[in-house]
């Protein structure tokens, strides 16, 4: 057989087929089990709503001006969203890597690592976009007044579920084991998510845990999400908007390098 | 140098103290059949690793499809199918969604997809299965899915590692048949095997390795003529009448190797008489693999 002269189209280092082939590939998957991801995404923080918005809610009647269930409502959303992204993406690259060596088989195709993450965060971010609106869905049931400016909820949600996302795909890159996510889960997730402002008011605690709430991701997923219930903060939500899209990007290129080594020998 | 699909010269992979592959030449003429042979452990599965840039070697040049490696890896990659020793498959999936994903990810484009899945369905015989979920075939099934998978977007060369690896003889044989079709019809294989008869009967040149590196390449009678010579003699017996064996036909100047039960003498047809008494047999290419790569398992 001839050999036939090697095709002229150069292909670049970050492409769109690529990264739609991972998204299909997720997509088709996603038909196979999308009962069991909505159950746990959605009904885990709808308890979390419930039990402090109606347990809570019977002794503080209002925090900051808003009935509490309206506070908690809010709040859980940057909970649902912690919840679709981190967990799925610490549990479901490692499974994938490990396991399944699914990653083995995408790149061996026309995919390189970046592409691979980069579509892996994109899929999980979307989820987590969209479950992150199960809580507020719940408490306008429950009394929240609708507003347009919620329509952006789901985007501020993606944008956060990127960031944990990355991190999740980090973390499973560096793990030795699945058991190792307990010390990242104990040690890292459950403070932010209880150093958010979700179930109660950060002004409360010591000042050395307000300033660290400051940094916390969370945090201002939590403020951004009231903004767009109860009205907006000007600058300084675009400057949360601003610090979440500075933390994404980090997480994002440290996920790469993490999953780099993982997968290339 | 344009009618090699793969080209390897000289490549060194170290994992830490170990050398995984030591100074690696390795030519693959498009439109043939080669045969990665070895023990385990030999460095086949870095190879195939290194081919597709999952592995980077720290020396050597690698072409592949005329794309120098690892900086243009991923054109190559556009247009080479890959069939992996440990099966990847989406278990979730069906038969036809498995295939579909891959169409996806290997760029089959949008009017040629159903064509090309029909196609891949067609290879691997599988029809009739494409509505099963893959958890619910047979390993059998399963590999040849993994080889249609592989050849969905019409790939100029497939690599195939250990393709038959934990088979059933009868399973193994009709993946010898796919593959042998394919080879028919002029796709470039580079395939890995421990397994000698499979080299034999499909590649049309083996390469033995050993210890990250070739000891030998050719069409695998004129390395069985030149390594083993044309005929063997076994001599079966006890412990010491095997040991006694060997030592004398040593000492006659003939190489022998031990196959568990018996004494193999190699070499017999080049001997000028005093020939040892035993089963004669044809030499085989296994007798060479032995020859060539030891007969102690490290």
């Amino acid at each position: 057989m001839a050999a036939v002269p090697a095709q002229e189209q150069r292909l670049h280092r970050f492409e769109l087929p690529a990264i739609t082939g991972v998204l299909v590939r997720e997509i088709i998957n996603y038909t196979s089990y999308w009962r069991s991801a909505t159950f746990s995404a959605t009904v885990e923080p709808t308890i979390y709503l419930m039990a402090f918005g109606f347990g809570f809610g019977s002794i503080v009647s209002s925090v900051g001006g808003y009935d509490y269930v309206e506070f908690v409502g809010t709040g859980t959303v940057a909970t649902a969203v912690l919840f679709a992204s981190a967990f799925p993406a610490m549990f479901g690259t490692f499974v994938k890597y490990q396991f399944q060596h699914t990653y083995d088989a995408i790149l061996a195709a026309p995919v390189d690592t970046e592409e691979l993450v980069t579509a892996e965060a994109l899929w999980v971010a979307t989820r987590a976009g969209v479950y992150g609106c199960v809580p507020l869905l719940v408490a306008i049931v429950f009394g929240l007044d609708a507003a347009w400016s919620m329509l952006l909820v789901p985007f501020i949600g993606f944008l956060a579920g990127f960031g944990w996302a990355c991190f999740g795909i980090a973390v499973a890159g560096r793990a030795k084991s699945i058991e190792s996510f307990s010390y990242i889960i104990s040690a890292v997730l459950t403070p932010l998510f209880l150093l958010a402002g979700t179930f109660f008011p950060l002004n409360g605690l010591p000042e050395w845990a307000q300033k660290l709430a400051e940094a916390n991701p969370l945090h201002h997923t939590v403020q951004l999400v009231r903004g767009a219930a109860f009205g907006w903060a000007g600058w300084t939500d675009l400057l949360r908007v601003g610090y979440l899209a500075a933390v994404g990007f980090i997480l994002w290129r440290l996920a790469i390098i993490s999953m780099q080594r993982k997968l290339i020998d | 140098m344009t009618d090699l699909a793969i080209r390897l010269r000289g490549v060194v992979k170290r994992y830490g103290e170990i050398t995984a592959v030591n100074g690696l030449d390795l030519e693959v003429p498009y439109g043939t059949c080669v045969g990665l042979l070895g023990p385990n452990g030999a460095g086949k599965s870095t190879t195939m690793r290194l081919l597709t840039a999952q592995a980077i070697g720290d020396e050597g040049e690698l072409h592949v499809l005329g794309f120098e490696l690892p900086g243009e890896s991923k054109q190559a990659r556009a247009q080479c199918g890959v069939a992996p020793q440990l099966d990847n498959l989406d278990v979730t999936l069906t038969v036809e969604q498995n295939l579909r994903v891959f169409a996806h990810l290997y760029r089959v484009g949008r009017h040629e997809r159903r064509d090309a899945i029909e196609r891949a369905l067609e290879i691997a015989n599988l029809n009739d299965r494409r509505a099963t979920r893959v958890d619910k075939l047979s390993g059998g099934m399963r590999r040849r899915l993994l080889i249609a998978r592989a050849l969905v977007h019409g790939p100029r060369l497939i690599l195939l590692d250990e393709p038959t690896v934990g088979l059933d003889p009868q399973v193994r044989q009709e993946l010898w048949a796919l593959i042998d079709r394919l080879r028919a019809e002029g796709t470039t294989i580079l395939m890995s095997t421990h397994y000698i008869e499979e080299a034999q009967r499909l590649a049309d040149t083996v390469l033995i390795m050993s210890h990250g590196r070739a000891v030998a390449a050719g069409v695998p009678n004129d390395l069985v003529a030149e390594h083993a010579g044309r005929e063997a003699v076994e001599v079966f017996g006890g412990p010491a009448r095997l040991a006694e064996a060997e030592a004398d036909a040593r000492a006659a100047g003939f190489s022998t190797r031990r196959t568990g039960t018996s004494v193999s003498i190699l070499r017999i047809d080049q001997a000028n008489g005093g020939v040892p008494e035993g089963e004669r047999r044809p030499a085989n290419l296994e007798d060479v693999f032995v020859l060539l790569t030891g007969e102690e398992i490290d």
